[in-house]
């Protein structure tokens, strides 16, 4: 049933073909976190995949930066309901990253670890065959403290929550657990094209 | 954080009639539903979506200014110029009317009288609108635990809720409310009229004598960013700092 006298504002048949439903484009880029932006101090920075509490490799700052570098263009979308088109990230693709570390992923699900105590979970194949990237560069520029910089994970095929900012590690788990959001009332899995925004959405 | 999950957020929209609009200020606009919806924990958004004849719909997410236990929920709603959605609740909502809602939603800016403090608030505009369901809840919640409402606005007349939280002020001592205005002078002697800087917050956190533990920080990014840098800077553990920012919406 429509709403009374609701006309509402149409986009372009370019991106409503591009916004996954209930989304809205915008030029802007918000801002979204649980709390303050930590603020990541490159001299300690470490980046470490682990098995459950075993690690399996890490990196410093200029190792990370010496890693195979891929550059993604494409859109982004916050559970909050923004899209925003046409983004440039430049990062280490998680391929990339576990040929590094050199063995295979030892289980299907992993949590993306960050500096400031949040945590998402992941299955493993949303993450290879260059669907994602620990992402350190926007727009040609060093990402922002205040939008994940210095690394954040970047997933866009998922709502952008999955997208951990401040990102210190991934680490493989031996089932898919809820992370902070996922134990707040948000949905396990968080695809924006089947509207999976809460924990009941099918 | 000793807040445990809030979690479930039932998936289904449900027709919400609206009851009362209430203009609370010349940008705010307050919407009272009767929903179908769960009992929400103060803090709590829930989703709205409008449908035009032609089928399309459009989402938003409003923060919800009703303490939990009220009939009604309401929504304290800014008009954004370019805005899509707001515009309607400001200009073409009448009583009577149905809208589609779905909630409550969110686990982490919320609080709820086992949490205790003391509380520290902090609101930049329109952010007060979860810090007012807030207080609402405290100020009918035991225990008494001090809390502090920090409320910057451009001016006296854009603070929503302003009278009835004097007036919990006036009836609780645990309840301190402090304003600054940036645009237009203070009103009473012990508000400020000065952007809420580092030094300001220092001079109010002093004045409260309480240590916060948990703070609740809500405004444009710009400014939840200030505040939060002056606070983590100032030695406040970030792990008692929840954020809400609002920005890009329309």
């Amino acid at each position: 049933m429509s709403t009374r006298g609701f006309s509402g504002r149409r986009p372009t048949a370019d991106a409503a073909r591009r916004l996954p439903p209930g989304q809205y484009q915008t030029d802007d880029f918000p801002v979204l976190a649980k709390g303050p932006t930590p603020r990541v101090d490159l001299a300690h920075w470490r980046f470490t995949v682990s098995n459950g509490p075993k690690p399996l490799a890490s990196w410093s700052w200029p190792e990370f930066e010496a890693l195979p570098r891929t550059t993604w263009r494409g859109d982004i979308h916050c559970v909050t309901k923004w899209s925003k088109f046409d983004t440039t990230w430049e990062g280490v693709t998680i391929d990339d990253l576990l040929a590094a570390v050199g063995v295979a992923p030892p289980t299907a699900y992993l949590l993306a670890l960050s500096h400031d105590d949040y945590d998402t979970n992941l299955p493993v194949a949303d993450l290879v065959g260059g669907k994602a990237m620990i992402a350190t560069r926007f727009a040609g520029a060093p990402l922002e403290a205040e939008h994940g910089g210095p690394a954040r994970l970047l997933v866009p095929h998922l709502y952008f929550w999955k997208s951990a900012k401040w990102v210190k590690g991934l680490r493989f788990t031996p089932r898919d657990e809820a992370g902070f959001w996922e134990l707040r009332g948000y949905h396990m899995y968080g695809d924006p094209w089947r509207e999976q925004r809460y924990t009941n959405d099918p | 954080m000793t807040t445990q999950p809030v979690s479930a957020a039932p998936a289904r929209w449900h027709e919400a009639v609206i009851e009362r609009i209430v203009h609370r200020t010349p940008r705010i606009t307050s919407v009272f539903l009767r929903a179908p919806i769960g009992a929400h924990v103060a803090g709590q958004h829930v989703d709205v979506r409008l449908t035009a004849p032609d089928g399309y719909q459009a989402q938003r997410s409003y923060s919800i200014a009703s303490a939990p236990g009220t009939a009604e929920i309401e929504l304290a709603i800014e008009r954004l110029e370019a805005g899509e959605v707001s515009p309607y609740f400001h200009e073409i909502a009448q009583p009577g009317d149905t809208i589609d809602v779905r909630g409550p939603i969110g686990g982490h800016f919320i609080w709820r009288a086992e949490d205790g403090g003391p509380i520290l608030l902090i609101a930049g505009g329109s952010g007060v609108v979860p810090l007012a369901a807030i207080i609402r809840d405290w100020s009918v919640t035991g225990p008494r635990t001090p809390a502090l409402l920090v409320y910057s606005a451009r001016t006296w007349e854009e603070l929503v809720f302003r009278d009835e939280l004097m007036d919990i002020e006036a009836r609780e001592p645990e309840f301190t409310f402090i304003v600054t205005t940036t645009r237009g002078p203070r009103q009473r002697p012990s508000d400020y009229d000065r952007r809420l800087d580092r030094s300001l917050l220092r001079d109010i956190l002093s004045r409260w004598k309480h240590t916060a533990r948990h703070v609740y920080v809500c405004g444009s990014n710009v400014f939840v960013e200030a505040v939060t840098s002056c606070l983590v800077s100032d030695g406040m553990p970030q792990a008692r700092i929840r954020t809400e920012r609002y920005g890009g919406e329309n």
